[in-house]
């Protein structure tokens, strides 16, 4: 199990490893909504609004 | 961790009741599920932020760039903060003489890419209605972030030809989001640093994304030189697609100097 085996691969304490955990997290989510979903949202291509030559 | 340690762990004295072939077998679909949660969750939170984050997030920044702009109508700041029109006497209101529909608005050097020239008000959509109007209409630099976004080479606010601009409906702040409640008639207002534009609505119509002829200088007739001062708005049909285009055509009414009021249109809120 993938979640087991970072829950190991963490150091420290328990109350640490979460700590670690939530700042990962809130790292990846702040890559993705600031670099990777405003890129797939434009390749996606679903919220064009303007006019243009095909 | 050294290599010892998970050896001496699963032989903590336990009985081995799901040891071994079960454990490993149990650990691959166990995987599987782990990616297909992981999955799950990063849907969702694209969902979230396309339909909510980017919509707060855009709402905020062009609320930003319209107060920072130094030339905006202090009597539209104080609607936009929330002081109603009707108290007291009401901002003055743009004198009759003041008024121009034939001669040309005062000059103005063409805007930068991404450059905020203009800002956009329309009563229909409510008396707090102020957007920025930007250069350009790619997404990534003024779509999304700005707000309201400028076609390039096409007519500035109050000249003749066709100024076009096109917004979100959905998500970034969506300041066309309600461009299917307008009403022929309705006001369509522009300030610039210099002057004010009105325009009114007159026709709207849906189009496929590659008909480009709606904003050419006389609307739906490219290479036709332009006679009239057209405003034209583009954005997204249906919500949340972009199978096609909802487009709005105003026409101009009058522009006036700016220091001297606000139109009277825009203390006209639509019943």
């Amino acid at each position: 199990m993938i979640s087991t085996w970072i829950w190991n691969a963490l150091p420290g304490p328990a109350l640490v490893r979460v700590l670690i955990l939530l700042v990962a997290i809130a790292a990846v989510v702040f890559t993705l909504f600031e670099y990777v979903f405003p890129w797939v949202s434009e390749a996606l291509n679903v919220q064009e609004t303007t006019v243009e030559e095909s | 961790m050294s290599a010892p340690a998970p050896t001496s762990q699963a032989s903590g004295g336990r009985p081995p009741a799901h040891a071994g072939a079960t454990r490993s077998r149990l650990s691959i679909i166990g995987v599987l599920g782990e990616l297909l949660m992981l999955a799950g969750i990063l849907l969702g939170l694209f969902v979230l932020w396309q339909l909510f984050y980017t919509d707060i997030q855009g709402e905020r920044a062009q609320r930003e760039v319209v107060e920072s702009l130094d030339w905006v109508d202090p009597a539209v700041d104080d609607v936009v903060q929330g002081i109603s029109a009707g108290e007291s006497t009401g901002p003055e209101t743009i004198p009759d003489d003041l008024k121009y529909t034939d001669i040309d608005p005062p000059a103005m050097d063409y805007p930068g890419f991404t450059e905020t020239f203009a800002t956009m008000m329309v009563p229909r959509w409510g008396e707090d209605y102020v957007k920025p109007v930007s250069e350009g209409v790619t997404r990534a630099d003024v779509l999304d972030p700005l707000g309201i976004g400028h076609y390039p080479d096409t007519a500035l606010p109050g000249e003749i030809g066709n100024f076009a601009v096109s917004g979100h409906r959905t998500t970034y702040g969506k300041p066309f989001n309600a461009v299917a409640d307008l009403q022929v008639g309705d006001s369509l207002i522009v300030q610039t640093e210099d002057a004010w534009f009105v325009y009114h609505v007159e026709s709207w119509e849906i189009v496929k994304p590659t008909q480009v002829e709606v904003i050419a200088p006389t609307p739906n007739q490219p290479g036709v030189a332009p006679t009239e001062r057209s405003i034209t708005l583009t954005t997204c049909h249906p919500m949340f697609s972009a199978a096609e285009r909802w487009i709005v055509h105003g026409t101009f009414d009058y522009w006036a100097p700016t220091g001297h009021g606000v139109p009277e249109e825009l203390l006209e809120v639509p019943a």
